[in-house]
């Protein structure tokens, strides 16, 4: 105390000059939702590892026209089921040799491969660059996941939305007619499908356009009613804002964060749904290469040339993978139950 | 006077945020009477909170204790392990929340609530410990407690559910009970009977309280004495009597003026210009003066200290330095002094 | 104040959102508002207050009995007229945290009733406007662009009110505009809510539970319990001569910031159920009602 005395000089004593100008503090500068969001993303390590995992492999797969070596569907019979072989790289596996009774041969001599011709994946049964088609059934998976996206944020916001706004006996009706759509199992839609229309990436949208926007439809509903409550949107409603654009001027921003979470989920049972399809022979159609139908090949030589499933095994493994990974950094961002 | 039974010296504590570092309570000392009730008043953000959830070691994961010493009967409780601060906590120094709606288990009977609370400090045998929930029951006035011991939280109101949250923080006989603005989610009629519920207590009890609100009526109505926080400090700190009737800082000056009393009629309400200051890098100074009237060029240059106005009175404003001139309180001020007690 | 001219007749008012199997929420409440005065409303948090407010600016569905807004009944307004309603009669809600939606602008919440109602003529005008309501609640132009989150209770209440007076309202129901906010800053907000009532000539039903703060900003009260009004007259009145049990219990447990009369105070109980279905507000004094 003594001290202060000490270093306040006695002409201080006098009213200070513009007292009281200054009594709104500056503000200081808060982060908008998106930085704040980049803000948490960015200390998710797994979110950003996968987001760029992602980005490069969507990067790749869309330029697949330009980045494969060969066409996909070109057969090349004498350069069936050639094991991978890099350029400078001697090692088994990578140096396109096989096992054939407990000796190695040269697979790509043995074919009359040109001598500065790779595969850098290996050849199928037909002699089809694995490589290339990889990257493009990559491309048929990814799209089929980016229809799915689409299809939960256009019909299913637009489903959940509507039922939540209108309410009351709509708003029932609309949810009993959901549940009669969400019991149709897919499956069997799908091979119903088959008896009228040609397999292919026509009957799986179809398929999941019947079905795969439900959960999309229910969350935003739900989310929408809690949201309807808020004292800003009863502000809205007193200010004379109709409905459309309290729906679509208040509540829908003010979900999108869950609505973006719950379509990042949704991209991998997508992808999976049309492996899946495609695996068992009523998805893409053949010659066409989809994840699926690669899985498909491979396995049926799988004792002989493993290579053939591993390849698209790993790639449909690690985009799942960075799918549900960076889902779950967003959900962590956009819809902390437990916040910070 | 007896010896304080809890005394809080220099303690200063910080938050670490993205932003930067908050320094919610900066340097405050108080000492707590046994029986007396303290309350801590200020407005939100001002450090009330903070400095009691110190006092309990239930700080935030990101706070830090920068200095001082919380002395509970002569020992640091800053310096506790976590083992000894479970058994203080709850049995020595107890706390009472603001929402009764969150602080019971709504799957548990209240019986055994309050049970586990009497056994979680002391070994005694179902049949002792039913008896003396019951006797709490009593205590915080909830009638027919045999019956009401097999009820569950929503079978009672707002106020009867505040009840049982102080009849479980009185389960173990604390010394201190810290109540972090108990009535502020109830109605005025509740409020007023469980402010008379816990002077009566404190009579029975002996129990020191420290009486953490916002709302000046309900400080008049229990506090012995008054400590009143801005921006992280004590700007002032007396007897009730003292801070109603003669406050010395121009912060207390504006709470009690902004408020409208039944002789405050047509005229303007006095009003405190501004918002608080945040406490990230707070600039130096005195952090009220922009928002002061009363401000001086000294509050530009330093904090500040507690100047003592009587042996139990000090406020920390430069207005009572020697040299600082002879500055009259507002009339609403001085009407105070004059018309006490018929306001 | 132009004098006696009743801007809010409401008669015999219900809400019954139980569909007749309980007590209503407000049951068979009148009162009226006088053009440019304040009326409070006052009573415990599930009284019916804020579901009476919110039925006058109908935000809440009116089961029976009517409102008439300056002669014209407003229970059934749909369309235009409705809209025409919404302009003239605003509400300031009590949680300055929920209030303002998170995902817009200051200027945008501002200007959202002013372009529902086109009372622009251009973006220009729009921003003159935007900007007038901003400095006249005491906020600083470089806050139009700033998001609700980055400011303190106190001042979102007030871009609150700044929204609710862009559409130049002629009654505004202020449902709780100080509960939520700290001692300080109350009364900066109550000054402002005077200060625009005497430049505008706004008329307010000003919802509250401390009736200390009612009494002051208030011309008439009413007191509600249980849905009903108990007790209705000049501030003054009701305040300095309760005659209701329920209002003396009320005012009894107003905690003042003065010891010596908190020492001596006595509270005054009250716990009866509600009014007997057949009682009616009946005039013991000039202008003053009590519910018998």
């Amino acid at each position: 105390m003594s001290e202060a005395k000490v270093l306040i000089p006695d002409s201080a004593f006098v009213p200070a000059a513009s007292a009281a100008a200054q009594a709104e503090p500056e503000l200081p500068r808060a982060l908008s939702f998106l930085e704040d969001s980049w803000r948490k993303l960015r200390k998710n390590k797994a979110a950003v590892v996968t987001l760029a995992l992602l980005i490069i492999i969507t990067t790749l797969a869309f330029l697949a026209p330009v980045l494969a070596p060969f066409d996909p569907n070109e057969q090349h019979l004498a350069h069936k089921n050639l094991p991978p072989k890099w350029p400078g790289v001697s090692l088994n596996g990578l140096n396109g040799t096989s096992e054939f009774r407990g000796r190695r041969i040269d697979a790509y001599a043995l074919a009359k491969v040109p001598e500065d011709q790779y595969y850098l994946l290996g050849t199928d049964e037909f002699g089809r660059d694995l490589l290339s088609r990889c990257l493009w059934g990559t491309r048929i998976s990814l799209t089929i996941a980016f229809i799915a996206a689409v299809l939960d944020l256009t019909i299913g916001i637009a489903y959940g939305l509507f039922s939540a706004m209108k309410g009351g006996r709509v708003d029932n009706a609309m949810q009993r007619a959901l549940e009669i759509l969400s019991g149709i199992p897919s499956l069997v839609l799908v091979v119903l499908m088959l008896l009228v229309f040609q397999p292919g990436i026509a009957s799986i949208i179809l398929a999941m356009v019947i079905s795969s926007w439900i959960p999309m439809a229910r969350v935003v509903r739900a989310e929408a009613l809690k949201t309807k409550q808020m004292e800003y949107v009863q502000a809205a409603r007193a200010l004379g804002a109709s409905e459309v654009k309290i729906a679509l001027g208040h509540i829908l921003p003010n979900i999108s964060g869950i609505v973006i979470v719950r379509a990042m989920f949704s991209i991998p049972s997508a992808i999976f749904f049309e492996t899946f399809l495609s695996f068992l022979g009523v998805g893409m159609r053949i010659p066409n290469a989809s994840i699926g139908t690669l899985l498909n090949g491979g396995y049926k030589v799988f004792r002989l040339y493993p290579y053939q499933m591993f390849i698209p095994a790993a790639i449909l493994c690690v985009i799942m993978l960075s799918f549900n990974l960076f889902a779950d950094g967003l959900r962590d961002v956009f819809d902390p139950k437990m916040k910070e | 006077m007896s010896e304080a039974i809890l005394r809080v010296n220099h303690l200063s504590v910080s938050f670490d945020t993205y932003a930067g570092t908050v320094r919610a309570v900066r340097d405050i000392s108080f000492d707590l009477e046994p029986g007396e009730t303290l309350a801590l008043v200020g407005e939100s953000g001002c450090g009330k909170s903070v400095t009691c959830r110190s006092v309990m070691g239930l700080l935030a994961r990101n706070a830090r204790v920068e200095a001082g010493e919380i002395l509970f009967q002569g020992e640091d409780l800053l310096k506790k392990s976590n083992r000894e601060m479970r058994a203080i906590r709850g049995g020595k120094i107890a706390m009472i929340f603001q929402d009764p709606m969150t602080s019971l288990d709504p799957t548990m009977k209240i019986g055994r609530q309050i049970a586990e609370a009497v056994t979680l400090h002391r070994k005694v045998s179902r049949g002792e410990a039913k008896r003396r929930v019951l006797e709490l029951l009593q205590l915080v006035g909830i009638e027919e407690g045999e019956k009401r011991y097999h009820q569950y939280p929503h079978e009672f109101s707002g106020g009867q559910r505040q009840r049982i949250v102080i009849a479980i923080a009185l389960a173990a006989d604390p010394r201190i009970l810290i109540a972090d603005e108990p009535t502020t989610a109830l109605d005025v009629t509740m409020q007023a009977q469980i402010l008379d519920l816990m002077k009566e207590i404190q009579k029975k009890t002996g129990t020191s309280v420290i009486f953490i609100t916002h709302d000046l009526g309900v400080v008049a109505n229990v506090a012995d004495r008054v400590a009143v926080m801005y921006a992280g400090r004590i700007v002032e700190i007396g007897t009730a009597d003292e801070v109603f009737y003669d406050p010395r800082h121009p912060y207390t000056w504006g709470l009690l003026a902004s408020m409208p009393t039944l002789a405050t009629d047509d005229e303007k309400l006095y009003a405190i210009p501004g918002t608080p200051p945040t406490l990230i890098d707070p600039q130096p100074g005195d952090l009220f003066a922009p928002r002061n009237p009363y401000a001086l060029e000294a509050d530009k240059i330093a904090e500040p200290p507690l100047f003592p106005v009587s042996g139990t009175h000090f406020a920390a404003t430069w207005l009572l330095d020697p040299r600082a001139p002879k500055i009259d309180p507002p009339e609403a001020i001085r009407r105070r002094a004059r018309e006490r007690g018929s306001l | 104040m132009s004098a006696e001219k009743n801007l809010i007749e409401v008669k015999d008012l219900t809400h019954d959102y139980t569909g007749g199997r309980g007590r209503p929420a407000v049951q068979r409440v009148s009162f009226a508002i006088r053009e440019g005065e304040t009326f409070g409303l006052v009573g415990e948090s599930g009284c019916g207050k804020t579901t009476t407010g919110r039925m006058l600016v109908r935000l809440l569905e009116i089961t029976s009995g009517s409102v008439r807004f300056d002669g014209q009944d407003i229970t059934g307004l749909r369309g235009r007229e409705l809209l025409d309603f919404r302009r003239q009669a605003q509400i300031i809600f009590q949680d300055p945290y929920a209030s303002l939606d998170p995902r817009k602008k200051v200027r945008d919440i501002i200007a959202e009733g002013i372009d529902i109602h086109h009372l622009a003529q251009n973006r220009g005008d729009r921003e003159t406007q935007v900007a007038q309501l901003l400095s006249s609640v005491g906020l600083r132009p470089e806050h139009l662009t700033r998001y609700p989150h980055e400011f303190s209770g106190g001042q979102r209440q007030r871009i609150g009110i700044a929204r609710a007076l862009a559409t130049q309202p002629r009654f505004v129901v202020c449902d709780e505009p100080i509960s939520a906010l700290d001692v300080s800053i109350q009364a900066q907000v109550v000054n402002l809510l005077k200060e625009e009532q005497r430049r505008r000539g706004l008329t307010y039903l000003f919802i509250a539970h401390d009736l200390s703060m009612v009494k002051y900003i208030s011309d008439r009260i009413a007191v509600m319990y249980r849905g009903r009004i108990v007790e209705t007259g000049p501030s003054d009145l009701v305040y300095g001569n309760p005659l209701h049990p329920y209002t003396r219990s009320l005012i009894s447990a107003i905690p003042l910031p003065d010891p010596e009369s908190e020492r001596s105070r006595r509270r005054i109980p009250y716990d009866q159920p509600e009014a007997a279905e057949d009682a009616e507000l009946q005039e013991v004094e000039p202008g003053h009602f009590v519910l018998l």
